[in-house]
């Protein structure tokens, strides 16, 4: 395929021959609220995502006939219809051009030779083959002249003996499976970490027809009382909330917090876990633990921005109350670095609806600073307003910080390349001090997922067993596994050359270069 | 109201085998959630302890899930769907023994 065909698949509609007006990577909520915001706006937009069907992770869903009977709440679902129909709408206009099945792996700015198009993305395809080919699946390069970063997040982990064995899995990954395939993991399942989501995630297990004997929160909700205002300001959590206490009530699931699963039993797979009682700052209290049998667990401790490009590209970071580092982003979603925007929850974990308002204003920002006017500005009250509810939900779930002392000597924390809490703790007694010196010392973070499991654990190893230790922006410098291939194919952005082109399969380079 | 997950038995179209053994699956599944449906939570051995693994993350971020599909090693079983006639592997340590490394 040419540089000339690939251009072809993006739309007529866009003001800029050769190049998109807005990238978006990510077609999550973020995503979609600005792709089809800045394309009502008259832009020219690239929406780029590794899924094969939009939605991101909250708006995940099964494939059309697929349709289990068991299948879980499509939370929102009039949202993500009317997003979809919004979004069905520009693709067949060609405002909007999909590149679904895609990791971005890298970001460059051009130089002034490059014309308008500053931003330069060079992306791979995700495995498997797509469901119908098209065309576009051999482009690897992307132009455009405006880059909203709207990556969302990936669970927080927190190792404890056991965590590795199958039949444990990640809270946001069982209910992935089955919002996507219909499929779960056992059929006594205990939830147990920390967050909102394991609410949502039990009463989905649930519905699909699992047994859930424990639903089990670090954390002590009381940490919301302290904060009633902020929650009288957000009613629309308040209703949230009651709705998925009923839905626990419904399916006799009884949150029971300051409690941890602090190991799991089992050989080939999981067959029983033991649960404690915590105190405040999450050390095990000696004397609580139960034995509860299980075929399954699933377990989560919050979400952690996906930050690869926006660490790459030098954007400025802050420590969101959760500990997680967040772009840093104006109230327009302007990041530091001129035509970067960042919006969802790569500037901090919020949720959905946060997302949902920022990804519009992400995208008004774009087409005013492009053309100088905009239909309506962005919904800054409501934003603000969602923002300080998260920054109280962020610090009600942040970590204790006892929570390594239910870390053994032998638990696995770098499930890539199996380093356990005793190599850590001995690459401290060494100096090791940050995650970077202990990766060095052990190679935990060195394996396939690049440290995003094992991050927050290493973190709190490394800082001597400080388990609220804040979790520094790691550098990827590729943000997912690339092929040697992709990388000699690929050369640093110069002059101009079409919105998207095509690496060739096989050859020393692709047309654009 | 109360549901049963869709038992496999009545799942197809799709059929594919894993490690030599006939599957059915239903069309549009990934390989994880179709060999979940199964009780099959394992497929794959760490490099190092040999030890089983299978699908964490669920959404392409772990990597603890790679299994071989149709002789080709290291795809995310929580990425890839399942096709008509597939053959699924389990995966052992780097999956590239047949490299000779």
């Amino acid at each position: 395929m040419t540089g000339s065909a690939a251009d072809g698949t993006r739309g007529s509609g866009g003001p800029a021959p050769g190049g998109y007006d807005l990238a978006v990577i990510g077609a999550g909520p973020t995503g979609l609220a600005a792709a089809v915001t800045a394309a009502d706006s008259g832009l020219s937009v690239v929406l780029i995502d590794a899924s094969e069907r939009p939605g991101g992770q909250y708006f995940r869903h099964a494939a059309p006939g697929l349709a289990p009977r068991g299948n879980p709440v499509h939370h929102k679902r009039a949202t993500f219809a009317a997003l979809s129909a919004r979004l069905a709408a520009h693709v067949r206009g060609g405002r909007i051009t999909r590149l679904p099945r895609r990791h971005v792996w890298t970001a460059e700015e051009s130089g002034p030779a490059a014309g308008p198009e500053r931003w330069t993305l060079r992306h791979v395809p995700v495995d498997g083959a797509p469901a119908a080919p098209t065309p576009a699946d051999g482009i690897r390069v992307t132009r455009a002249r405006c880059l909203l970063l709207a990556t969302g997040a990936y669970e927080r982990q927190l190792p404890f003996p056991g965590w590795t064995l199958p039949g444990v899995v990640a809270a946001g990954g069982a209910q992935a499976i089955l919002k996507d395939s219909g499929a779960l993991p056992g059929r006594r399942i205990v939830v147990a970490g920390s967050g909102p989501l394991l609410l949502a995630v039990a009463v989905s297990l649930a519905e699909a027809g699992a047994d859930i004997p424990v639903l089990a929160e670090a954390a002590s909700y009381t940490g919301y009382a302290g904060r009633l205002g902020v929650l009288a300001r957000n009613p629309a959590k308040a209703v949230e909330g009651a709705r998925l206490a009923a839905d626990l009530l419904r399916y006799r699931i009884r949150p029971r917090t300051r409690s941890a699963v602090v190991r799991a039993h089992g050989t080939d797979r999981v067959e029983a876990v033991t649960l404690a009682t915590l105190d405040r700052d999450w050390r095990p209290v000696a004397g609580t633990e139960v034995r509860i049998a299980c075929d399954a667990l699933a377990v989560g401790h919050g979400l952690v921005p996906q930050l690869e490009l926006a660490v790459a590209l030098g954007c400025t970071l802050r420590t969101a109350p959760d500990g997680t580092p967040a772009v840093e982003a104006d109230d327009q979603q302007r990041t530091d670095i001129a035509g970067l925007w960042a919006a969802g929850e790569s500037t901090g974990i919020g949720g959905v609806e946060l997302a949902l308002l920022e990804g519009r204003s992400a995208a008004l920002s774009v087409a005013a600073a492009l053309h100088g006017s905009v239909r309506g500005r962005g919904p800054r009250a409501a934003t603000a307003r969602q923002r300080r509810f998260a920054d109280l939900m962020a610090s009600v779930h942040r970590p204790g910080a006892h929570w390594p002392q239910w870390v053994t000597q032998d638990t696995e924390i770098c499930r890539c390349e199996e380093v356990t809490a005793h190599e850590l703790r001995q690459a401290h007694e060494l100096g090791a001090r940050d995650a970077r010196s202990a990766k060095l010392l052990t190679r935990a973070g060195m394996g396939w997922c690049q440290g995003r499991l094992c991050e927050t654990a290493v973190t709190c190893l490394a800082a001597g067993g400080d388990g609220s230790a804040p979790l520094a922006p790691a550098r990827r410098p590729l943000s997912c596994p690339v092929s040697l291939q992709d990388l000699a194919e690929s050369a640093p952005a110069s002059g101009p050359g079409p919105a998207t082109t095509s690496g060739t399969p096989g050859t020393s380079g692709s047309p654009a270069l | 109201m109360r549901h049963r997950a869709e038992p496999p038995a009545e799942a197809g179209p799709v059929r594919f085998a894993f490690d030599g053994r006939a599957v059915a699956a239903r069309q549009g599944q990934s390989i994880a959630g179709a060999l979940w449906d199964h009780g099959i939570v394992a497929w794959r051995t760490t490099r190092v302890g040999g030890r089983p693994r299978g699908a964490f993350c669920g959404m392409g971020v772990c990597f603890d899930c790679l299994v071989v599909v149709n002789g080709a090693p290291g795809q995310r079983a929580c990425l890839v769907r399942v096709s008509e006639g597939d053959t699924v592997t389990s995966q052992e340590g780097h999956g590239r023994d047949g490299l000779g490394s």
